[in-house]
C-alpha cells in the first residue's frame, strides 16, 4: 500500500531538510509541472480527481479553473494553504506540516504556477508554533535553491511564500474569513458570489485550500494521474489522511486509501475499544459532522457514501462516543464551542446557539421539560443551510439533530428522570 | 506592567519600542497595505508585553496609520489577543469534545486547586493564568493542556503537579 502523504513523516522523525526531501523526490513533481505550461499542469490535476480535503471535497482542478486566466487578468493573484485547523476532534494538517513542510511548499508552488499566482501564504492556526517554524526554515532553504522567488528553476515564473500566524478564532477557517483575517480584519465571512477565485484577498483572484489537498499535488505531478486515481478504492481518488480520537485502543492519524470501510478506523488502525467501553456512536469528520452508528460501520469513508447516510465525512477524523459518555453533554460539549465561536454576524447563529446551549444545560441538569426538548428539535431547521451567512451554524446543529435521531432516549430519560443519568 | 517612555522613542508609534517597530516593519514588506498588519503587530506587542494595553491599542493605531477603533476591533474579536493583564505563563485546558469524551474535567480541576484559581484569574504570584482552550489538534493524546507554546498530552490528574512545578521560577 502506498502512502506517499506520509512517507517523510513517522513518530520521533524529524521532518526532512530540502537535500533529504530532494533524495527521495522531492520536487520533480515541481520540475515536472514547469516542464508543461500551466494549463497542461492544471489538467493533470483535473485529470486525478484530488478533491477538496477542507471538509466539502470539491473538486481541485474544477475550483481552480474559475480563476481567470489571460495576459488581461487581474494581478497579482493569490494561493492560500488552510491550516486553521480549528475543527474539534481534527489534527491531520499539523501532522503534514509539522512532518514534512517541503510537502506543502512544492505543492503549493505547483499550484501557484497551475493558476498563476505570484504571491501564496500558510495560515496556521496560533498554536502550531512549531509547523510555522519549520516552514520558516523550509522557505529559508527554498530561497537559497531558487525554488522560490524569482524565475524558480529557470523557468521564469515568480512566487513569494510567507507564513501568516493566527490570532485564534474558528471562524478564520472559513475561506472568505480567512481572507479577511489575512487582510487584518475581524474574521466575518463575505458573501459569495463574488467567490475568491474571482475576487478575493484585497480583490484580488484568490484560491483557498486545505494544506492535505496541497500536499497531494506534487506526488499527482511527480507520478500522474492515473497512477494518483488508483491509490483509491473503486471510484475514489487517491489517500486520505484519516483519524480517530475517543476511547479507542490506539488513537491516531493514518493515511489509507481513499474509501476504505469505517470499521477499518475503528478496529483495526484504532485497535478497537478500550476494554470495558463499548461504542456507541462517532463523529465521522469533526465536530461539525452528524453522528452515526454502529449500523454504518461496513460503510466505505467517502465523501458519497458517508453523505447519503447524513452525515459528512468532512475531514475524515472520527470522534468516538462510548457508552459511559453522556450523548446530551456530548452535543451539549460542541454547541458551547460553536456557540463561542460564532462571528456573531447573523442572528440565527449568534443568538440561537446559546440559546440551544442553555437548553441543553437544562436538561443535563435534569431541569428540562417536554416543551423544551420540542423546542430543540426545531432549532438544527432554523440554523440549517440557507438562513445563515455561512456554513458554521448549519455544522453546529448537525450533532444535536442526529442525536435526537438516535439517542431520542437519552435525551427523553433525563426528563423522566430528572437528573443525567450518566451521573 | 511598567512602560518607559523615553523622549527617543516618541515619534510615530508613540510607545512602541524599537524592536517592536523593527518587527512590525519586517511585516509590512509583504502585505499590501497597513491594515493587514494589525494582526501581527498587536501579536509583536503582546510576546514583548504579555498583553495589550490601551495605550499600545492607540500606538498600534498610529503607527499604522489606521483608526484605534480599527485596531480595537480586530484586538478583541480574536480569542488569543489578551486585552488584560495575564500572569507569566498561560495555561490552557482543553475543553473541546475529544478531550470532554477523554475525561478533562478532572485535569481542569486539580489544575484549578493546585494553582488555586479559577479559569480567567491569575495567581497572587503573578506567575499563572489559567484559561480554557477550544481544541488544540492534538485529539489523539487526549486530554492537553498547552502551557504558552508548549503542548502537553495525555494528562491526567497525577500530571498535574508535576506541569505546574516544571514552570515555576
Ligand atoms: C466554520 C468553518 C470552518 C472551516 N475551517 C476550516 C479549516 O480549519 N481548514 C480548512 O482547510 N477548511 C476549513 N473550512 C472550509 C473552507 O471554507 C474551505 O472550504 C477549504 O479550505 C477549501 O479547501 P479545499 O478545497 O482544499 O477542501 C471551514 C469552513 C467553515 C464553514
Ligand atoms: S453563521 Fe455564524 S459564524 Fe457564520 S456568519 Fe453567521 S454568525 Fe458568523
Amino acid at each position: 500500500m502506498e502512502t506517499p502523504l506520509t512517507q517523510n513523516i513517522g513518530p520521533g522523525k524529524a521532518p526532512p531538510n530540502l537535500a533529504q526531501y530532494q533524495a527521495n523526490g522531492g520536487y520533480e513533481g515541481l520540475r515536472n509541472a514547469l516542464n508543461v505550461s500551466p494549463e497542461a499542469a492544471m489538467d493533470v490535476v483535473k485529470e486525478s480527481n484530488l478533491s477538496g480535503r477542507g471538509g466539502a471535497g470539491f473538486p481541485t482542478g474544477l475550483k481552480w479553473s474559475f480563476v481567470p486566466s489571460g495576459e488581461n487578468s487581474p494581478t497579482p493573484k493569490y494561493l492560500v494553504a488552510n491550516g486553521d485547523e480549528m475543527e474539534p476532534g481534527t489534527f491531520k494538517d499539523r501532522l503534514l506540516v509539522e512532518g514534512d513542510p517541503h510537502q506543502l511548499i512544492e505543492g503549493m508552488i505547483i499550484s501557484a504556477y497551475a493558476i498563476g499566482a505570484s504571491v501564496g501564504f500558510i495560515f496556521l492556526r496560533c498554536e502550531y508554533v512549531l509547523a510555522a517554524e519549520r516552514c520558516e526554515k523550509a522557505i529559508a532553504e527554498c530561497l537559497e535553491n531558487n525554488l522560490l522567488g524569482k524565475d524558480i528553476l529557470g523557468s521564469g515564473f515568480d512566487f513569494e511564500l510567507y507564513v501568516h500566524g493566527s490570532a485564534g478564532r474558528y471562524i478564520c477557517g472559513e475561506e472568505t474569513a480567512l481572507i479577511n483575517s489575512l487582510e487584518g480584519r475581524r474574521a466575518n465571512p463575505r458573501a459569495k458570489p463574488p467567490f475568491p477565485q474571482v475576487s478575493g484577498l484585497w480583490g484580488k483572484p484568490t484560491v483557498v485550500n486545505n494544506v492535505e489537498t496541497l500536499c497531494n499535488v506534487p506526488h499527482i505531478l511527480r507520478n500522474g494521474a492515473e497512477w494518483y486515481q488508483n491509490l483509491g478504492i473503486g471510484a475514489d481518488s487517491g489517500t486520505k489522511l484519516y483519524g480517530a480520537s475517543g476511547r479507542v485502543k490506539t488513537p491516531g492519524t493514518w493515511e489509507l486509501p481513499l474509501g476504505v470501510p469505517v470499521r477499518d478506523l475503528i478496529e483495526k488502525h484504532g485497535g478497537g475499544m478500550q476494554d470495558g467501553y463499548k461504542m456507541k456512536g462517532f463523529l465521522p469528520g469533526g465536530g461539525s459532522t452528524d453522528f452515526l452508528t454502529g449500523e454504518h460501520l461496513d460503510l466505505p469513508m467517502n465523501y458519497e457514501s458517508i453523505g447519503k447516510a447524513g452525515s459528512r465525512m468532512g475531514t475524515g477524523q472520527l470522534i468516538i462516543m462510548d457508552d459511559q459518555v453522556c450523548p446530551v453533554g456530548m452535543v451539549l460539549n460542541l454547541i458551547q464551542f460553536f456557540a463561542q465561536e460564532s462571528c456573531g454576524w447573523c442572528t440565527p447563529c449568534r443568538d440561537g446557539l446559546p440559546q440551544i446551549q442553555h437548553l441543553l444545560e437544562k436538561l443535563e441538569r435534569g431541569e428540562g421539560s417536554w416543551e423544551e426538548l420540542e423546542t430543540l428539535a426545531e432549532f438544527p431547521r432554523f440554523l440549517g443551510p440557507g438562513n445563515t451567512f455561512c456554513a458554521l451554524a448549519p455544522g453546529a446543529v448537525e450533532p444535536l439533530q442526529s442525536a435526537l435521531k438516535y439517542f431520542k432516549d437519552d435525551f427523553d430519560n433525563h426528563i423522566k428522570q430528572k437528573c443525567c443519568p450518566y451521573g | 506592567m511598567t512602560q518607559v517612555i523615553s523622549s527617543d522613542r516618541v515619534g510615530p508609534g508613540g510607545i512602541l519600542s524599537p524592536q517592536e517597530i523593527e518587527e512590525i516593519n519586517a511585516d509590512l514588506s509583504h502585505y499590501e497595505d497597513n491594515q493587514a498588519v494589525c494582526i501581527d503587530a498587536l501579536k509583536i506587542v503582546q510576546k514583548h508585553r504579555g498583553w495589550v494595553s490601551d495605550e499600545c491599542v492607540e500606538a498600534i493605531a498610529d503607527y499604522l496609520k489606521i483608526s484605534a477603533a480599527a485596531v480595537e476591533g480586530v484586538a478583541t474579536f480574536y480569542n488569543l489577543i489578551y486585552r488584560e493583564p495575564v500572569g507569566k505563563k498561560v495555561i490552557r485546558v482543553c475543553d473541546s469534545v475529544s478531550c470532554w469524551v477523554m475525561g478533562y474535567e478532572t485535569v481542569r480541576d486539580r489544575l484549578k486547586s493546585e494553582l488555586g484559581i479559577e479559569y480567567g484569574e491569575t495567581t497572587a504570584d503573578g506567575e499563572f493564568t489559567l484559561l480554557p482552550g477550544p481544541c488544540m489538534g492534538a485529539c489523539d493524546h487526549a486530554p492537553v493542556v498547552m502551557v504558552d507554546n508548549d503542548l502537553h498530552e495525555d494528562v491526567d490528574e497525577s500530571k498535574v503537579k508535576a506541569i505546574v512545578e516544571h514552570y515555576k521560577p
